[in-house]
């Protein structure tokens, strides 16, 4: 069966923002990406499902230059790119909330935000001796985690070690929200949070949608993926075994194919 | 309702927690209390063994003399622990600074400045090796610094023959190299130019850590590096400027060295590694990386400082100096990990 040959539902006339063809990976013997394809269109939520140890979180990282793919190729708006750090793909203006967060536990919960994109004074200090301007990044970093209305944060310089997994989480939604420019995505961003902060969550990401972005969501929750996601793109063993929409396929029939008791459809 | 029985459930959580438990959770949140308990604790002892001589300006200026190469090297090993790393090499970088500085000067005859810049030079180059060996080749940095104290003590030994340049050749043909040695008065006390320029060293050092950029990354390497390369640090470049920052201040250090002591030998400073590691310590500063602080390192250095004297002063034997700072780092060892075990 040719990946290529399937309907991915995508949108008539429309060129992929984000896209990755024939990605391979491998640790040793485990084949962590199996030939996988994957596209994202400008302004939609895809949804990534699949069961644990599928490739999802493998294939993100490739696609945000936090790992190497052994072969294939990744396109951004059409063209090729090669992100060899994650710091490539963000300048790309890809911003990707980790499933470990990659957060700081000692540094204080601004210096997290601004992490890797700190913004130095105006002035002689800055220009000379790249003095940090500490207080607008406290003042921006505050700004961005009360536009995200889930945490209730006293203090902008505590460690972040200091606060719970659903604020930590918050703490990296947060930065990925706001630097984001092209494409953000999300692995597993409500799997430590509350029926309420999830609620969140999940209008933030539909608020980002409104903004024009595209949205990538990893997600083990089915209501959560059926709710808001425009596709669901399903992998399985490595690879994409098809992509469907919610309207089509009842959340048992996705979990069916995700799991391999059900035949991925071929249209 | 639910809220009230959950706030129920916090306070009965906080009354459970003994005082030994809270000091615990003190300690991780403050941890430069530590070596200002510590020094305040040393000094009340040695005063209690020795009495007034101990506070006398003299001697108050000789253990500040101590300090001073101690506090520099300690800043060095503090931008290293904080990366999660060790340099056991750092007394053997500037012991071969001061002598390249000091045959080049002195017996090769050339120019102060030139030889002064060579000496410098070879800090910056120790330290970028051992960056190499630590940050590219990913080496574990205890080896690969146990590795290099061996190789630069051994060049240090053939290049300067095991020569001593005493110090009246110095002063005859390099004064200069001495000048951190000058002194002045200061409320009774004699201040060496040395010990201020620890401290310019210890507040640029400070400032690159808590004002720049660089401070920001140096503590995310040492914290978490998956992390922090996730979040777009370059952890690679940052290791490699931290371990070749670290050699360029021991080649500094080389220089308060000589105006110390006033000759130039290869196997001055021996003591100085241990030294170093344990100001750096017991200031506060975690071996498991990513937390720490430069004014820790510097009460650090005067506890070192304050046990060597206070031992000499009570008439020790010198030996029980090296057994009272093994002890030390072994305590201050102990105390940071039982602090690390705070929130687990
Ligand atoms: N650094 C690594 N070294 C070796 N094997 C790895 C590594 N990272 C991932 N793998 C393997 O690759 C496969 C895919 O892992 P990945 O984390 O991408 O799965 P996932 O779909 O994100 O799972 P989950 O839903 O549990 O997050 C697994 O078999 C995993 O063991
Ligand atoms: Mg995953």
């Amino acid at each position: 069966m040719n990946q290529t040959e399937q309907n991915t539902h995508a949108p008539v006339g429309v060129a992929p923002i984000l896209q990755a063809r024939n990605l391979v990976k491998r640790y040793g013997h485990v084949v962590a990406i199996d030939h996988a394809e994957f596209e994202l269109y400008p302004g939609e939520i895809l949804a990534v499902i699949g069961d644990n140890g599928a490739g999802k979180s493998s294939m993100i990282k490739a696609l945000t230059g936090a790992l190497r793919p052994d072969a294939g190729e990744i396109l951004l708006e059409g063209r090729r790119v090669e992100f060899d750090s994650p710091l490539a793909a963000r300048a790309a203006g890809i911003e990707t909330v980790y499933q470990n967060l990659a957060l700081s536990p000692a540094l204080s919960i601004a210096d997290n935000i601004f992490l890797g994109r700190e913004r130095r004074s105006e002035g002689f200090l800055g220009k000379y001796f790249r003095k940090l301007d500490r207080d607008y990044m406290r003042k921006e970093a505050r700004k961005h985690l009360n536009a995200l209305g889930l945490l209730t944060i006293q203090n902008i310089d505590q460690p972040v070690e200091t606060l719970s997994g659903g604020q930590r989480q918050g703490v990296a939604i947060a930065r990925a929200v706001a630097f984001g420019s092209r494409v953000v995505i999300m692995d597993e961003p409500t799997a430590a949070l509350g029926v309420k902060e999830s609620r969140k969550v999940l209008d933030l990401i539909l608020d980002v949608k409104r903004r024009g972005l595209p949205i990538v969501l990893i997600s083990h929750n089915m209501p959560h993926v059926f709710e808001i996601a425009d596709r669901i793109h399903i992998h399985r063993l490595g690879r994409r075994a098809c992509v469907i929409r919610p309207q089509d396929y009842s959340m048992s029939d996705a979990v069916a194919i995700m799991t391999g008791a059900k035949e991925a459809p071929v249209h | 309702m639910a809220s009230t029985s959950q706030q129920a459930h916090v306070s009965f959580d906080e009354e459970r927690r003994t005082p030994l438990k809270r000091f615990q959770q003190f300690l991780h949140a403050n941890p430069t209390t530590i070596p200002f308990i510590v020094l305040a604790l040393s000094i009340a002892l040695f005063s209690a063994i020795v009495g007034g001589r101990f506070f006398h300006p003299f001697n108050l200026s000789l253990v500040l003399q101590q300090v001073t190469i101690i506090a520099i090297l300690g800043t060095a090993q503090t931008l290293i622990i904080l990366t999660a790393g060790i340099d056991l090499s750092v007394g053997a970088i500037m012991v071969l600074s001061s002598v390249v500085m000091g045959r080049l000067a002195v017996l090769a005859g050339l120019p102060v400045p030139l030889a002064f810049m060579l000496g410098l030079l070879v800090g910056v180059a120790c330290g970028l090796l051992n960056g190499f060996l630590v940050a590219r080749l990913k080496l574990p940095p205890f080896i690969v610094t146990l590795g290099t104290w061996s190789i630069f003590g051994a060049l240090n030994l053939w290049y300067s023959a095991s020569q001593t340049i005493r110090q009246q050749e110095v002063a005859e043909a390099a004064p200069f190299l001495q000048f951190t040695g000058t002194a002045f008065n200061f409320l009774g006390a004699r201040i060496t130019l040395g010990s201020i320029l620890m401290l310019i060293i210890a507040a640029f050092i400070w400032y690159l850590l808590n004002r720049t950029a660089f401070g920001r990354h140096v503590h995310a390497t040492g914290d978490d590096p998956e992390a922090a390369k996730l979040a777009g640090i370059n952890v690679t470049g940052t290791l490699i400027a931290v371990y070749t920052l670290a050699g360029f201040i021991c080649s500094v250090a080389a220089w308060a060295l000589i105006g110390r002591i006033g000759a130039i030998s290869s196997i001055s400073g021996a003591t100085a590694n241990l030294d170093s590691i344990t100001a750096v310590v017991i200031g506060g500063t975690s071996l498991f990386g990513g937390r720490g602080s430069i004014i820790g390192t510097l009460v650090g250095a005067l506890i070192v400082g304050v046990f060597r004297n206070g031992l000499a002063l009570a008439g020790a034997d010198s030996l029980w100096q090296e057994f009272a700072i093994g002890l030390l780092i072994i305590v201050a060892v102990a105390i940071d990990q039982w602090i690390r075990k705070v929130s687990a």
